[in-house]
């Protein structure tokens, strides 16, 4: 489980040697592709725009120059073709890291990540494992309309075989990629769009962080708010006021989207026995749902309210700045439901 | 047309570093195209071929198979052609009609009737079936059933392989279905870029399960299509064994001489229904008796008695010996023991990652 993360703030100043830099998302995701490329030369980058561009979003900015173009490897527009060349790479022996530019274009290439990544394991009886990290941009807020917008980090996560993660700090976004390189298994990793310019601080000698368990960023007594990814933000700016208000509020990063982290959830609901769960995608069928429906299972004589849940309206993701914010979670949604749920 | 490109295969340079546990090593030493098959091996393999196929066919009729299963009768000397090409160290990927590729390429009989009756000791344990036959310790990269869906897969191992400079080769085994897929065009796009060592065998049977070839694409030669990628594409009598034979090797040696990929357009048939759902509604019994006329096992048989290669005598005993090592995976499978249903979630994640 990894400490409680800073999203924002931090001087503009250097920092003494050994002291915590302040660096953004972008920033910490390159980083990580840098230490993977130079760590094992069978690690090596695909994707849309990953090279000369440097990236659709300009992660991978740099990297280019650093490593060649056999292993910073420009595609062309085939999300079918490059994903499942991720795939036989893997089988091949290789350590491959796909970029796909949005969750939205990864439909194209979900045959591949469906029916070969998730599957070959289980249908070869063992003989192929898939060593292969995808990475995408998902979620809203950048008035990117209706087919780059979507939060759909939930149906990968319906798929066995897949591990999903959801870095939403700095920290995690600089420490994911090692752990998830050394998975033996296809591993998804969700970057939404929106965290990519915040900051936080790093510790000069943070290692790998686990997978496996949620983190609680926030400690509280009242209400255990649960999140992840582009969420998380805005739930701690909830957090934030509620506690003005007095009201505690805890705060649970799902961080890995499957396998889901009961445990810490469960746990922290048996403490506040009230629960929000904020989710960017869509209620019906949304990962919300599915945590709300293993709270009921596990922690169901724990609730003194009923389950609340604050997601996007059902409605593909609008234009306009006051539309798209409108359609999106908000921190006084949180805080709305914070409050209906404590009483 | 003909490949232009023959030089040996390049040595290896990166082979010392060590693979992933899962992962086979890269070779000691650079895959060589093996030597061209006799007549006899390939006689060999397409009875092997014929018989598997035509036993499953009635053990399927006596419910000891289930599910899909697509026979590969018709088509076997583009399997037996195209896999007597390949190094042991060569990757194949194929499609749900895989049984025989799969036996072309030395997968043991036994296992892959043992999978078809879903037992532990099939080649995935029961939990692939027919369509799904995997032996990686044979670079056999999987029945794919998902039309087109193992190309991108092939140009990856073909990748990996050209980023290591083993010298090895993939095949992809698809059909004329495959090739209105997006799939295969992006992968023949990407792989005509990077210059990957793929040989795309494309099986021309004529149907799309049961579209017609001319109602399915406005263009209806393949190779001229495949060559506009900018790769070398011919076409090959599919039911000639020593044609498919000869036109793999060519192929195939100007894939490993570094030529990038090539495309062979395999013109095949199959004598049975796309599966056994299937009612075969859509062909003429005129036309199945045409090509059955052509039947690629007789034809070769007959070629090699005229060239006093084979007498009655001969082709008895490799009939009985095909039939007897088919019979044998039968009994072997009828008596093997299934998989516990307790180890259903086996396999869905390594085990490193299974609770403890």
């Amino acid at each position: 489980m990894t400490g409680p993360g800073t999203l924002t703030g931090g001087g503009p100043g250097a920092p003494p040697s050994g002291a915590p830099r302040t660096v953004t998302y972008r920033e910490a995701l390159r980083e990580a592709l840098r230490e993977a490329l130079a760590a094992d030369d069978r690690v090596f980058l695909m994707g849309e725009d990953v090279g000369e561009y440097g990236g659709g979003f300009g992660v991978s900015l740099g990297l280019l120059e650093e490593f060649g173009p056999e292993r910073v490897r420009d595609t062309p527009l085939s999300e079918s073709a490059f994903t499942g060349a991720g795939i036989g790479a893997a089988l091949g022996g290789m350590r491959p890291i796909v970029e796909i530019m949005t969750v939205n274009f990864s439909m194209l290439a979900l045959d591949q990540i469906l029916n070969n990544a998730a599957t070959l394991l289980h249908m070869s009886g063992g003989q192929c494992p898939v060593p292969l990290v995808i990475r995408m941009t998902t979620g809203a807020g950048r008035q990117l309309a209706a087919q780059h917008s979507h939060s759909l980090e939930n149906w990968y996560a319906h798929i066995p075989g897949l591990r999903v993660l959801a870095p939403a700090t700095v920290e995690d976004a600089r420490h994911m990629l090692a752990p998830a390189l050394a998975d033996p298994d296809p591993v998804l990793i969700f970057e939404h769009g929106s965290l990519y310019n915040t900051s936080g601080e790093l510790a000069p000698d943070a290692g790998p962080v686990g997978l496996d368990r949620a983190a609680v960023r926030r400690e509280g007594r009242d209400v255990t708010l649960v999140t992840h990814g582009g969420c998380l933000p805005k739930v701690l700016e909830a957090a934030g006021a509620l506690a003005a208000d007095g009201v505690s509020a805890e705060v649970v990063d799902l961080r890995t989207l499957r396998p889901l982290d009961d445990a810490t959830v469960v746990e922290s609901v048996a403490r506040t026995h009230r629960v929000v769960l904020v989710d960017e995608g869509w209620r019906s069928g949304s990962l919300a749902a599915e945590v709300a429906a293993r709270i009921g299972e596990q922690a169901f004589y724990e609730l003194d309210a009923p389950v609340e849940r604050v997601c996007s309206a059902e409605v593909p993701v609008p234009y306009a700045h006051h539309l798209e914010q409108a359609a999106l979670p908000q921190a006084a949604d949180v805080v709305a439901a914070a409050r209906r749920a404590v009483g | 047309m003909t490949p232009a490109r023959q030089s040996p295969p390049r040595p290896g340079r990166r082979n010392a570093r060590a693979a992933a546990p899962a992962a086979p090593a890269p070779p000691a030493a650079p895959a060589v195209t093996p030597p061209a098959p006799t007549r006899l091996d390939l006689l060999r393999t397409m009875l092997l071929v014929r018989h598997f196929e035509e036993r499953c066919f009635e053990l399927y009729s006596g419910r000891e198979i289930r599910g899909f299963l697509h026979l590969y009768t018709g088509e076997e000397a583009v399997a037996a052609g195209v896999t007597a090409a390949l190094a042991p160290d060569d990757a194949v990927v194929s499609t749900y009609r895989d049984h025989g590729h799969a036996l072309a390429r030395g997968v043991p009989a036994d296992a892959v009737m043992a999978e078809m009756f879903g037992k532990a000791t099939g080649t995935s344990g029961g939990r692939g079936g027919s369509m799904h036959i995997f032996d990686v310790s044979r670079r056999f990269y999987g029945g794919n059933a998902i039309v087109g869906g193992g190309l991108p897969l092939a140009a990856g191992l073909a990748l990996a392989d050209r980023m290591r400079d083993t010298g090895r080769v993939t095949c992809c085994f698809f059909g004329d279905g495959a090739f209105a897929e997006g799939e295969f065009h992006e992968t023949a796009n990407l792989a005509a870029l990077w210059r990957l060592p793929l040989l795309l065998a494309c099986e021309n049977n004529l149907y799309a399960m049961g579209t017609k070839l001319a109602h399915e694409h406005a263009v209806t030669d393949l190779a001229l299509r495949a060559a506009s990628y900018g790769m070398p594409a011919w076409s090959v009598d599919g039911m000639d064994a020593t044609a498919v034979a000869l036109a793999a090797r060519q192929a195939v040696d100007g894939v490993r001489g570094g030529g990038g990929p090539y495309f062979l357009e395999l013109r095949t048939y199959r004598f049975r229904a796309h599966s056994m759902y299937d009612p075969d509604r859509y062909r003429s019994k005129e036309e199945i008796a045409r090509w059955r006329a052509r039947d690629p096992v007789t034809a070769l048989a007959a070629r090699m008695r005229v060239d006093g290669e084979l007498d009655d005598d001969a082709l008895k005993k490799l009939e009985d010996l095909a039939a007897r090592e088919v019979e044998d995976a039968v009994e072997a499978a009828r008596a093997a023991p299934e998989e516990p249903a307790a180890d259903l979630l086996r396999h869905v994640v390594s085990p490193a990652e299974e609770p403890a």
